[in-house]
């Protein structure tokens, strides 16, 4: 088991790296910034996905309010910007601080809750905070903040002449979240993550400090996905409350790993590859009647997969993988 | 108020309280009948207090329906059971919604006339608009009916025992899907009774289910998963806290009250009020 274990990491690793340097290569291909468009926003929503799955997959406390560290990336960032000047990147790191430090505060309350009332609160408090930041006038209320343009630069981390950067950032935000992900799942972290996951109580009684490692688990999470929001921020070049906070951003985040594969290491990579360029196809496509079509189909995929697949797609895979994989 | 939020939680608290399934349609299923009751009254010129029954009993088909063509299966997967209802769930209510714009495009509709609408009336001075009143009325025997129906009839105990072990159940000689099956078309009968009485005062549009799901769960949870007094409970109390906040905070922040009061309590009651899971 060791040996195949060890064995399985550094496939893994091989396979990682020769797919990030396929897509690396990918804008030599695709020029159309449409195409590119979905690019990013897939690697995104693999990344976000990838962090979200720490938590709610490793440490099986399922969040879905993980909005709220989003936000609270790209407000951070935005605000810094916008109101000081600072620095696209140092606000960035600092929403990710910001957010790993709520994350641990709101976890000293949360984590004695179990199941729904977990999750509930999770989705209660990303409430709280969207609401907060609609009626909050300074960091522009419910009307949001327009990033001002300041030219093309790594620096200022602001480009509008050409997609790319914002590809290649992504695609290192994934890269990140994946190595982190993989360099976890082997450590002391990890393995107290699906003991706490499997069982809290045997896991407590072997020793593990439960809370401790829900904590650790949360602030990972949290500062990854805040990143991610800063990442958007910049993006997008606009944000308002809705559009970063909204619960519908909590469950974006969970169903790329939800139908890749929860607790899995390949299974956000895989979700958000399959679903996201299938959402914005399936919007642009069929969504241009503004009846609603695109929903049909894209929840009917949703509770098609999740019926079909509950373990994910990566359970396609599993013959190739020994049992481990899933775990 | 705090009774209509009641209203829409007591289907709930059957299905999320009582048979611990996540049902994230929930908001859909009180859009479909707020959009019954509508279009009884559109077409054929029902008062929705009349239509009222029909809705729920539409509601009650179509609840078991998504019991024995979805959620069944949901039910059955082997890992992570958990998040398989919530996604299958909540698949199922964009669907419906994009279901509800194909069909009834994405325009605010009202019922302008009817019985109830617009009319107040006088209690001792206090006066209250009668469509919530009969909203309260309505909500106060319906969780009367169903605490009844669920401690004093054989079918309660089976449903109860159901979720407890399924397998021993079996043994007995119950049909798991059958009590579930039941217990889902009650759930959404219940909430289809609230979309009734809604669609009198409330606009219809396609999500306007989201807006009332959240408050429902929150509802449910602050009261206790597993008990019909919690839910009543909880109802109560988040339109009082409603009322409250929407007192000292600006509107738009009238919700925190309620989301604020749900941590307060989780936290010295991790299971809520009166939960017993």
């Amino acid at each position: 088991m060791d040996k195949n274990f060890a064995a399985r990491r550094r496939r893994d690793l091989i396979i990682a790296a020769v797919l990030a340097g396929l897509a690396a290569l990918a804008p030599l291909f695709v020029k159309d910034v449409y195409v590119q468009n979905i690019l990013i926003l897939t690697l995104m929503y693999a990344a976000l996905s990838q962090s979200w799955n720490i938590l709610s997959g490793y440490c099986g406390q399922i969040s879905l309010g993980h909005a709220l560290y989003f936000g609270i990336g790209a407000y951070t960032t935005e605000l810094l910007f916008t109101k000081f000047g600072v620095l696209p990147w140092f606000g960035m790191v600092g929403g990710g601080v910001i957010a790993a430090l709520i994350a641990m505060g709101l976890g000293y309350p949360f984590f004695r809750l179990r199941g729904h009332y977990f999750v509930i609160a999770t989705i209660v408090i990303a409430e709280i905070g969207l609401l907060l930041f609609q009626n909050w006038e300074w960091a522009g209320a419910a009307m949001g903040i327009t990033i001002p343009i300041r030219g093309d630069s790594w620096l200022k981390f602001q480009f509008l002449r050409t997609k790319l950067p914002y590809f290649y950032f992504a695609l290192a935000l994934c890269c990140l979240a994946w190595f982190v992900t993989w360099w976890l799942e082997d450590s002391k972290w990890g393995f107290w993550w699906r003991a706490v996951k499997d069982n809290p109580e045997a896991a407590e009684s072997l020793g593990v400090v439960v809370f401790n490692s829900k904590m650790g688990a949360a602030a990972v999470s949290a500062f990854l996905v805040a990143i991610g929001g800063a990442f958007y921020a910049q993006f997008l070049a606009y944000i308002d409350p809705e559009s970063v906070m909204g619960f519908q951003f909590s469950l974006l985040m969970a169903l790329p790993a939800v139908l890749g594969g929860i607790g899995t290491l390949w299974g956000p990579v895989l979700g958000a590859a399959i679903l996201i360029p299938m959402t914005e196809l399936t919007r642009s496509y069929i969504g241009g009647s503004g009846r609603g079509v695109d929903l049909i189909v894209y929840g009917a995929l949703i509770v098609a997969i999740s019926l079909a697949l509950p373990r994910g797609l990566v359970s396609l895979f599993s013959r190739a993988k020994p049992k481990g994989a899933t775990r | 108020m705090g009774l209509l939020y009641g209203l829409i939680a007591v289907g709930l608290a059957l299905i999320f309280g009582l048979m611990d399934v996540t049902n994230f349609a929930h908001g859909e299923f009180l859009m479909i009948a707020m959009y019954l009751s509508f279009f009884l009254f559109a077409f054929f010129a029902i008062d929705p207090l009349l239509s009222a029954p029909l809705v729920a009993a539409a509601l009650f088909i179509f609840g078991a329906v998504v019991y024995l063509l979805l959620v069944r299966f949901a039910m059955r997967a082997k890992a992570n059971a958990g998040m398989v209802q919530i996604f299958t769930t909540f698949g199922l209510a964009i669907v419906m919604r994009g279901l509800a714009q194909y069909f009834f495009t994405p325009d605010y509709r009202s019922i302008p006339q009817s019985w109830l609408g617009g009319k107040t009336i006088s209690i001792g001075g206090i006066f209250l608009p009668e469509p919530q009143l009969v909203g309260a009325l309505v909500s106060i025997a319906a969780f009367a009916a169903l605490y009844f129906f669920i401690h004093r009839t054989d079918f309660g105990r089976a449903l109860e025992a159901t979720r407890e072990d399924p397998g021993a159940v079996a043994l007995v000689g119950i049909d798991k899907n059958r009590v579930f099956a039941f217990g889902w078309g009650l759930g959404a009968a219940l909430v289809g009774l609230a979309g009734a009485i809604m669609a009198v005062f409330f606009y219809i549009y396609p999500d306007v289910g989201a807006s009332f799901a959240l408050i429902a769960y929150v509802t449910v949870a602050l009261g206790g998963f597993g008990s019909v007094f919690g839910a009543f409970a909880g109802g109560i109390i988040v339109g009082l806290v409603e009322a409250v906040t929407a007192l000292v905070l600006p509107p738009s922040l009238k919700s925190v009250g309620i989301y604020a009061v749900y941590l307060l309590v989780v936290f010295i009651r991790p299971r809520g009020l009166f939960g017993s899971i």
